[in-house]
Formats: C-alpha cells, structure tokens, sequence
C-alpha cells in the first residue's frame, strides 16, 4: 500500500489543555521506510560507538541512544529544518537526525578532524545547522533552549525551538526559571522530557516527587507520549509546533522511553534494574521491532525492501567506523584556535610546548 | 557622568544594530537599579528592553542561547555577585561554545552591572570579580575606569563577536569626567585588549584598575610634591591583558606596584607580577613588586572596618617610598 491509517501505540495524555493531538495517523509508504532506516541508522551508529568505546578508541564520556530512537526521528519529522533543537548530553541521534553524517558522529567520538566539531567537542558538544548541541552540563539546554526560540520570535519569524531534557535534569531549578519566563513571554519553545526511567541509576520515583513531568510545568499545558511509538511522537510534535507558532506559547512534552545501554560506559546499567526488565522493553516495546512489524502487518513495506535498508545501514556505518578510526586529529596548532571569534589586536597566547616556554600568535 | 556614558553607549548601539536588546532585572520600567538605562525602555520599548523576574541563572541562559542564535544581548546583573548565579551560563554556556563547536557557534553578548566594593552592604555585596573572569579562555574581560572607557569599551563591547564580562563600579557610577569631543561621537569605541598609560613617569609604575585608578592617580600628585614620578597604567582591558604597555613601562621605571580592591591570592596583580616575571623586564626590576589589594577577609558591614578591608591612598604611598627605598628624608632629598 501508498499509505496506511493507523492508532497511535498509546492514548495521549494531556494537561490543561481542551484537546490533544490525533490518535489516527496517515503514514506514506516513503515516509515509513524513511523512518525505519533513520531508526536502525541511529541504533547502528550507537552500537559501534559502544563497540568503539570498549576497543578504547572513543575517550571520556559516551552516553547512548539506543532504545530512544523514536524520539529524534518522530520529532524531526513533525518540524522544520528551520525549527532549532537543543539538547543534553545524549545527544547522538539528535546530531545525525539534524543532518550530520554517521561519520560526523562518529569521528567526534574518536576525537578525528571528520569530527562534526573536528574533534574538539566529542560526544557531549555536537552542532550543527540549527542545532545548538549537545550540552554536558545537566538543565543548562533549557533556558539556553529558551533564548534560542526568544530569538526566533524577536526575529519576526514562526520558527520555534525544541529543548530536550532527561528525567534527571526535570529536577533541576533552572528549569523552572525557563518555564516561567517562558510563560510570561509567550516564547515558542517546546521543552521536552525524555523520560527514559532513571537519571544515571536513580528511578524516576526516588528522584521527583511528581513523576508526571508533562504536568510539571503548572501554567504551561503539556502532553504525553508514548516515546517508543515514532508515529505518535511525529504526531504530538506536528500538534505541538502548531500549537506554538500560533503564538500561544510554550509547550511541555514528556516521551517516554527506555535506555538499554548504562548511563553512560562506565555504568554496566544492571545495579539498579534487571536484565529481564531490559530484555522485556527490548521484546515488547522496542522502537524499531515494533514499527518494522507495523510497516509489514499494513503492507507499506516487504521484508525484502527491510532486509535491504538493514544492509545499506550497517555498510553506512562501518564505513564511517573505518574512517572515523584511521582519520588524522588535527594538528597541534589548532589547539589554539576557535577561543576567540574576533582576535584582539597583538594578542598573544603563551603556550608551554616540551618543557620550554614559548609565545606564539595565531592570526 | 559614567552612568551618562554607559547609557548612551547603549542607546547608541541600540540605534545602531536592532540585534542588540538589553534585558536584566528592573531595567525597563523602574529605569534600572541604578538609572544605568534610564530612558531605554521609553525609547525601544518591550520588545527590546526587558525587565526579567528575578532569576539569574535563567534569564542569563536565555540570554546565551538568544545570542547563539544570532542576538545581540546585554545581560545585566543588577550586581556581579549575582552573576554567581548564572556563572555555569557565563563560562560553560557562553565561554566555552565557540571552542566546542569548532568555530561554529558563537556567542556575542555583553553581562555587565555593578563589580567591586559598594559601600556598606557588607560581604555577599562587596567583591571584585575580574580574577574570576579573567581566569576563563574564551571570555574578554573589561573593567572601565572613567567615562571614556566606560563607553568607549561598552560599545567594542557590545560590537565584539565573543562573549564580554563588562565590570562597571558603582561607586563611580556618579562621577563626573571631561569627555572629548572625540569620545561624545557615536563612532568612539576603544580597542578591548589595550592598558591605557594615565599619566607619565619614570620612577615607579602603578598598574590598576576600575575605581583603584582614581587611588593611583591621587597618590601619583601626592607623590610628584615628593620628587616620585608615578606612571600610572590604567589596564582597561583584564583579559586579553596589555602586557607590552606593563613590561615596556617596567623597563622604563624599573619599579612596580599593582592596585586593586579585589582579593591578593590570585588576583589582578598576581597576574600582573608573573607576566612581569616571565618577561624581559623581570631583569630590570630594582625591588620586590608589591601588590596594594583588598584584605583577605570578607567585605565588613562596619564603617571602620570597610575602610581598612580596601586600598587606601596612604597604602599606595607607603608602598611606593618602600618600592623605591625612600625614607622621609631621602624623598626630601631627591626633590
């Protein structure tokens, strides 16, 4: 078929607000396989980050995506590509779904000049066209998130920004400091919660005395979704963007989802759950299993047309693996450059290379 | 007036560039904290001069992702010690992105309020924030002194394509200085990164900043009635810092003292000494630099106690004679 009617996974739920998104969708056959191949593009990138990560190739901090998929791709698809996003920590899919390459990802993970910030931000400080990072600092992306749809208004366009969160940082002070200016300025900014279950290894339930976070904003209307379900998420963003370039104000959003991967490598991501409780989400609810049974049961795809993407997937991504090992770092002068846009006149950083002292001016 | 000249700074860039909007608490409608923007709000009106609620760290962040995004914003503290607050903003918002993001994105925006020692408001209200700044690649860090730095600066300030901590004095807010008439154009915009030597002299260097320049500059007459000739360098700019005026003036008096109300460990003049140690004047030095700073304790509420917590005139002067082995009567003597 060219297109199906479908439910969405689960009701939404909304918060003060007369009504919600539609839970029939219109999904085209193009569109489907789109977002099945965006989906396995981003777990398949995750995956050989992990990998890239265990053969100690990828330094630091990594926090994967995989299991959330449905969110990055679902929203990309129900706005523009003039619409700003602004992120946390977690921010993979996000970077590739806003239009870097897997070798983009992937070479900042490896710290390589392919890097989409050649190296110099690795996995927490990705950007793009419109899309403001990737922020390691827990909330810090909310009212900057803020300020980003502030502009957009000021600027006299309908554009609006996004500004995504985990349940952890739901708990931060900030947040609140941005929902109510916000508020009061009517900004066109979605905050969304991606409400994966823990902050780090803390449940939801030990960490927010209302786990309700699509109601946490009080004056601001909110919706929930069901965050493993890409067409409901594409559905409540397309409402959601509606909704504020209306000029009615801000939005919250809250998706919920799971990670199957620890916090971050170091944690192994069992302490604080069962493996049988990942393996359930993973037979029950995974983003990716689930929309490639939708697309087969509704005839918009052929396990053929699947089988194919799957393949064109993982040869994508061990390309890019393979480059994004084998690429040069940049060269040690450019540690010096990008502190200042605009250089000071006679500026001179003093720089202490091999033990000797030694001035040099970057023009 | 330096209130008058900020205030114009700003109206003049306002005018300039619609990009440019100010936004801090009580700066529209009450006309600012302390009438720094009186008569904006009137003129630009709500879109582009914005009273905040009281809520640093968001309206600081706000501020940054708008700037990211292509504004220009001034962020006013009603003082420094708010900017506490939103310091994660100013440093790993702000400072950091144009290097995270490879050169992609940068931030142009000014903070700027009320640094330094205020009078009688006691310790969470008194303190110099230029160490703490200056200590942070990424940020450019100016501290004005007089009304033409004040708006000379603000405006470089305001046109600079990376992210300036503007620190202002609010005891100095009310001063009166001559303006040029170069410097009442709207054009006038001073280098950031430039010390300017505020007086010659070949005996004794005195490097300064912010209101401690109007204490050097005092204890520079004092002193010319003695036969000491100060020079006395104004820094203007504390990140990036003139080092070449510093070492050339140096090598010139072989002498120097550094000024500031901040705190010794670490501060202004710290930096001025190891820049001056790591120089080529380091071997035309005749004595020991000494640093005149602020006490190492919290700011006192007590009027006496106050006093003694900052730099004094006698201090400079004292420090001087013992700079240059001066006795009484050897200063006497010199003249």
């Amino acid at each position: 078929a060219e297109s199906a009617s479908l439910n969405v996974l689960s009701p939404y739920k909304v918060y003060k607000l007369d009504d919600g998104p539609p839970e029939s969708v219109e999904v085209t056959r193009d569109d489907g396989l789109k977002f099945y191949r965006q989906m396995q593009t981003v777990r398949r990138m995750e995956t050989a980050a992990g990998n890239l990560y265990k053969e100690k190739i990828i330094r630091g901090f990594c926090h994967l995506y995989s299991g959330q998929e449905a969110i990055c791709v679902g929203m990309e698809a129900g706005l523009r590509p003039t619409d700003a996003i602004i992120t946390a920590y977690r921010a993979h899919g996000w970077t590739y779904m806003r239009g870097v390459s897997v070798l983009g990802v992937l070479a900042e993970l490896t710290g390589r000049q392919s890097g989409c910030a050649k190296g110099k931000g690795g996995s927490m400080h990705m950007y793009t066209d419109n899309f403001y990072g990737g922020n390691g600092i827990v909330g810090a992306q909310v009212p900057l998130g803020a300020g980003i749809g502030f502009a957009m208004k000021y600027q006299g366009t309908d554009n609006l920004c996004v500004a995504l969160y985990g349940d952890g940082a739901a708990n931060q002070g900030q947040m609140f400091e941005a929902y109510n200016m916000a508020k009061l300025w009517d900004i066109p900014c979605i905050f969304v919660c991606e409400n994966n279950g823990f902050g780090m290894g803390t449940p939801v339930e030990r960490a927010s005395a209302s786990t309700e976070y699509y109601t946490r904003g009080d004056y601001i209307p909110g919706i929930w979704v069901d965050g493993m379900d890409v067409l409901g998420v594409r559905e409540a963003t397309r409402w959601a963007a509606e909704y504020c370039r209306a000029g009615k104000g801000p939005l919250l959003m809250e998706c919920a989802t799971y990670r199957y991967h620890g916090h971050s490598m170091s944690d192994p991501g069992t302490s604080y759950r069962t493996r049988d409780e990942i393996q359930e989400v993973r037979q029950k609810r995974d983003p990716i299993t689930g929309f490639r049974e939708r697309l087969l049961t509704n005839n918009l795809a052929t396990p053929e047309e699947l089988k194919k993407i799957d393949v064109e997937v993982r040869k994508e991504v061990d390309e890019a693996v393979a480059k994004a090992k084998t690429d040069a770092e940049l060269s040690a002068p450019n540690l010096y450059y990008n502190i200042y846009k605009q250089i000071p006149e006679d500026y001179k950083r003093i720089s202490r290379w091999g033990g000797t002292h030694e001035s040099i001016i970057i023009v | 007036m330096v209130r008058d000249a900020l205030n114009m700074a700003m109206d003049e860039e306002m005018a300039r560039d619609d990009r440019v909007y100010l936004l801090g608490e009580e700066v529209a409608q009450y006309d600012g904290a302390y009438k720094v923007s009186r008569g904006l709000w009137k003129k630009y009106g709500d879109r582009r001069v914005i009273d905040t609620p009281i809520t640093e760290m968001g309206f600081a962040g706000i501020a940054v992702g708008s700037a990211m995004a292509g504004l220009r914003p001034i962020c006013e503290f009603m003082t420094f010690n708010f900017s506490m607050q939103a310091i994660d903003h100013v440093i790993n918002s702000a400072a950091k992105t144009l290097y995270m993001s490879a050169g992609r994105v940068n931030v142009p925006i000014v903070f700027r309020g009320p640094n330094g020692a205020a009078s009688g408001v006691a310790a969470q209200h008194s303190q110099c924030y230029a160490a703490w700044y200056g200590h942070c690649p990424g940020l450019k860090v100016l501290s004005p002194f007089s009304s033409e730095d004040a708006k000379g600066l603000l405006k470089a300030a305001i046109r600079d394509d990376d992210p300036v901590v503007f620190l202002e004095n609010e005891l100095v807010y009310g001063t009166p200085f001559e303006m040029s008439d170069e410097a009442l154009s709207d054009e006038f915009v001073i280098p950031i990164g430039k010390a300017k030597v505020e007086r010659e002299g070949k005996h004794v260097t005195l490097v300064s900043h912010s209101k401690s320049v109007e204490l050097c500059l005092e204890a520079a007459r004092e002193l010319e009635g003695q036969g000491v000739e100060c020079e006395v360098i104004n820094l203007r700019s504390i990140r990036p810092m003139d080092e070449e005026t510093i070492i050339k003036s140096v090598m010139k008096t072989h002498h120097l003292i550094t000024v500031e109300g901040g705190w010794p460990q670490f501060g202004v003049g710290a930096e001025v000494c190891a820049k001056v140690f790591e120089s080529a004047a380091f071997n035309y030095l005749d004595a020991p630099i000494v640093r005149v700073t602020g006490a190492d304790v919290p700011m006192p509420y007590a009027k006496s106690l106050e006093q003694r917590a900052l730099p004094q005139g006698f201090n400079i002067i004292e420090s001087v004679k013992r700079t240059l082995n001066l006795s009484p009567a050897a200063a006497a003597y010199r003249s």
